[in-house]
């Protein structure tokens, strides 16, 4: 039960994969960064992923030092920081665009802000929001006790990442502690768009279905085309898509065009995870 | 005579098995990496235990580093200390110039034992980076090291003799392009390139085994100066100081002392323009808890968990995190953390040299600035060991500048 009342969307999120599995197809995933390239361009943004077709979003919490991201995400949490991006606009994010469009929304960040905040309080203000859950790469299921009571006290999911050098066994242990679905990364690297999507993403699926009965295994990290999207469909429950997007936004000349680029990709992208190949 | 210069913790009570002293250190990584990780701490704990790596290390530490290092009597200089003696650790007298160099052989030779043929570092002041290089060089391994644009400015003679030994330099345009920058770009270049690569850590944080593993490797500072001043004197210091940017070459020289209750342990941190300005590295006393490079400790940091930018006019010291260690220390009380200002460090660097002959690191010259404090508190009675961490050569155009050395149209 949620001490405040307001009960994160886990449901909706569980419920969303389910469909899209039962139209024999995988999830579109979208990241955007809030606060990118400001607060209200980065609630359009998320608005423009979602109408062009992504299923649910992954809303990232920009963070200063951003380990895992390449350069792409890293320009945008630049961006995002020195206009002075606050976790109140992050929430407002997910609020607003959950609002306008009842698709489930996640924030994805690194643990030290979710830490200063409150792990409590932050779950708190997701839920609240209307969020659905949280990402946080660089807490492993270790030392993720604390943060999964408070997620599940206001019911939200806690996506783990699992990686191509997981061994079996942790893969069991992380299944067992997340909730939503599990983030498959495609290959041992930062996130940022790639040429192809490796062969370790089947491997890794394949190994992490064989450690979880019932979680969606969705597979992020290279993935930037419709052919890219259709080829992961092809043994994924979702397909992740953020530097793509992140680069639509960089690239336009202004950010209506931006919009448009976001929503064009995601367009495409909804075909491709359509087109399982 | 030899084997006595790798000794891991003898007590061996901590950090826990989870990495944690008390609420400090831990595992806070990306599950890419968790796998390196834990192959790292299992051939440590492997190693630690086995005589051929011992006594591999301990040549490598007496033929080729050279220790023990010396332990020098600075009478001038304790002149203006009070009157109290002043012995200082010579880690700037081994190979390489500093105290880095234990630790990097020491993962050098876990690095040939993991089966691994790439390294990489980041660096700072350059000293780790020259100190990796180095191993690379003497073992064949390849060798990649990320520094800070900044820092490779300021530091420019480190980067060209990394160079000279066979390294790649790789200058971080990220963040506030110092070592916490460099220290991202190397983690990134860690997930992806992992089976091949061990990152060889330069300081006593980053995630489990790091800490625990460094100080190990840097103990032998303590344990020799702690045998030498009983040798000369007769006696324990009052107190040992050093200077803290992660907090390496401090918990060296601290950590054979922590048992000895009556020797006080004092890390000098860069204050910069000093701590109220904001323009500082004080992290132990500016800081707040957090997590920053894979362990919990205290960082710089504002209130909604973003690492500010540090600042020092030390490289080596220009960092908003700290060793997990160290925070137990302070918040145990058992050591205690001062900062120092840029002005009172460059100030002791001159003094060290005009009156001793020793051109100090500005990193090293914090913990003589404190030093100069510290002694004036002791009184002439007192008995003081500081370490001397590094040698100044990398740090002569900048002094030459704060102190307006060069000749006219001289210089840049």
């Amino acid at each position: 039960m949620s001490a405040n009342g307001k009960i994160g969307n886990i449901e909706l999120l569980n419920k969303t994969l389910a469909t899209a599995r039962a139209e024999n197809r995988a999830a579109l995933i979208a990241y955007l960064p809030a606060g990118f390239p400001t607060v209200d361009g980065g609630i359009a943004a998320v608005k423009a992923a979602l109408e062009g077709g992504a299923d649910i979003v992954e809303v990232g919490l920009p963070h200063s030092d951003p380990v895992l991201d390449g350069p792409v995400i890293q320009t945008a949490d630049d961006i995002a920081l020195r206009g002075g991006v606050r976790i109140a606009d992050v929430l407002r994010t997910v609020r607003e665009a959950h609002a306008a469009t009842g698709a489930p929304i996640l924030v994805m960040t690194y643990w030290n802000p979710v830490d200063r905040y409150g792990a409590e309080r932050f779950a708190a203000g997701v839920a609240e929001a209307g969020g659905a859950g949280c990402i946080l790469p660089d807490l492993p299921v270790e030392e993720s006790e604390v943060w999964r009571k408070a997620a599940e006290q206001h019911g939200l999911a806690t996506v783990f990442v699992v990686a191509p050098s997981s061994k079996d066994e942790r893969l069991a242990k992380i299944t067992a502690a997340g909730s939503g679905f599990v983030y498959a990364a495609s290959l041992m690297g930062v996130t940022g768009t790639r040429e192809s999507v490796g062969a370790q993403a089947s491997d890794l699926v394949r190994r992490t279905r064989a450690a979880t009965a019932d979680l969606p295994v969705c597979v992020g990290l290279g993935v930037s085309n419709a052919e890219q999207a259709a080829e992961v469909a092809a043994f994924a429950d979702g397909v992740i898509v953020g530097s793509a997007f992140v680069k639509r936004m960089l690239d336009a000349p202004d950010e209506a065009a931006g919009l448009v680029g976001v929503r064009e990709l995601a367009a495409d992208l909804a075909k491709g995870v359509r087109s399982r190949s | 005579m030899s084997d006595d210069f790798f000794i891991p913790d003898p007590e061996g009570l901590i950090p826990s098995a989870e990495g944690y002293f008390g609420a400090f250190g831990g595992k806070f990584i990306p599950e890419a990496l968790v796998a390196a990780v834990d192959e790292v701490a299992a051939e440590y704990e492997k190693a630690k235990t086995d005589p051929a790596f011992a006594a591999e290390l301990n040549d490598l530490l007496v033929n080729y580093t050279g220790r023990p290092s010396a332990l020098t009597e600075v009478p001038r200089f304790a002149e203006h200390a009070g009157g109290a003696r002043v012995f200082l650790k010579r880690e700037d007298l081994n190979h390489t110039g500093s105290h880095k160099i234990n630790n990097v052989l020491g993962q050098a030779l876990l690095t040939k034992r993991m089966g691994k043929t790439r390294v990489i570092a980041e660096t700072g002041a350059g000293q780790h980076g020259v100190a990796t290089a180095t191993a690379c060089a003497l073992f064949g391994l390849e060798c990649t090291i990320y520094m800070g644009e900044i820092d490779t400015q300021r530091q420019a003679l480190n980067v060209a003799r990394m160079r000279i030994l066979g390294a790649e330099v790789i200058a971080v345009k990220s963040g506030s392009r110092t070592l916490k920058d460099a220290i991202n770009e190397a983690f990134r270049d860690w997930v992806a390139n992992v089976e091949r690569t061990h990152y060889l850590f330069g300081t006593v944080a980053g995630p489990h085994p790091f800490p625990a593993m460094v100080r190990d490797f840097h103990r032998v500072i303590g344990v020799e100066a702690r045998r030498q001043i009983l040798e000369r004197v007769g006696r324990l210091p009052d107190a040992v100081a050093a200077c803290v940017g992660g907090g390496s070459n401090a918990i060296g020289l601290f950590h054979t002392f922590i048992p000895d209750e009556k020797v006080r342990l004092i890390g000098l941190e860069a204050a910069g323009h000093g701590v109220s300005s904001g323009e500082h590295a004080a992290t132990l006393t500016a800081g707040e808890p957090g997590i920053l490079h894979g362990s919990r400790s205290y960082v710089l940091q504002d209130d909604e968990g973003q690492i500010t930018e540090p600042y020092s006019i030390s490289a080596g010291l220009d960092y908003p995190g700290i060793g997990p260690e160290h925070a137990y220390l302070k918040d145990s009380g058992r050591a205690e953390y001062r900062p120092v200002t840029d002005d009172e460090a460059m100030q002791a660097l001159r003094l060290l040299s005009v009156t001793e002959g020793i051109i100090p690191a500005i990193e090293s010259a914090h913990a003589l600035a404190g030093a100069l404090d510290v002694g004036r508190e002791l009184g002439p009675d007192g008995l003081l060991l500081v370490n001397l961490s590094g040698r100044g050569d990398k740090d002569m155009d900048t002094a030459a500048r704060y102190f307006g050395l060069y000749d006219e149209g001289a210089g840049k």
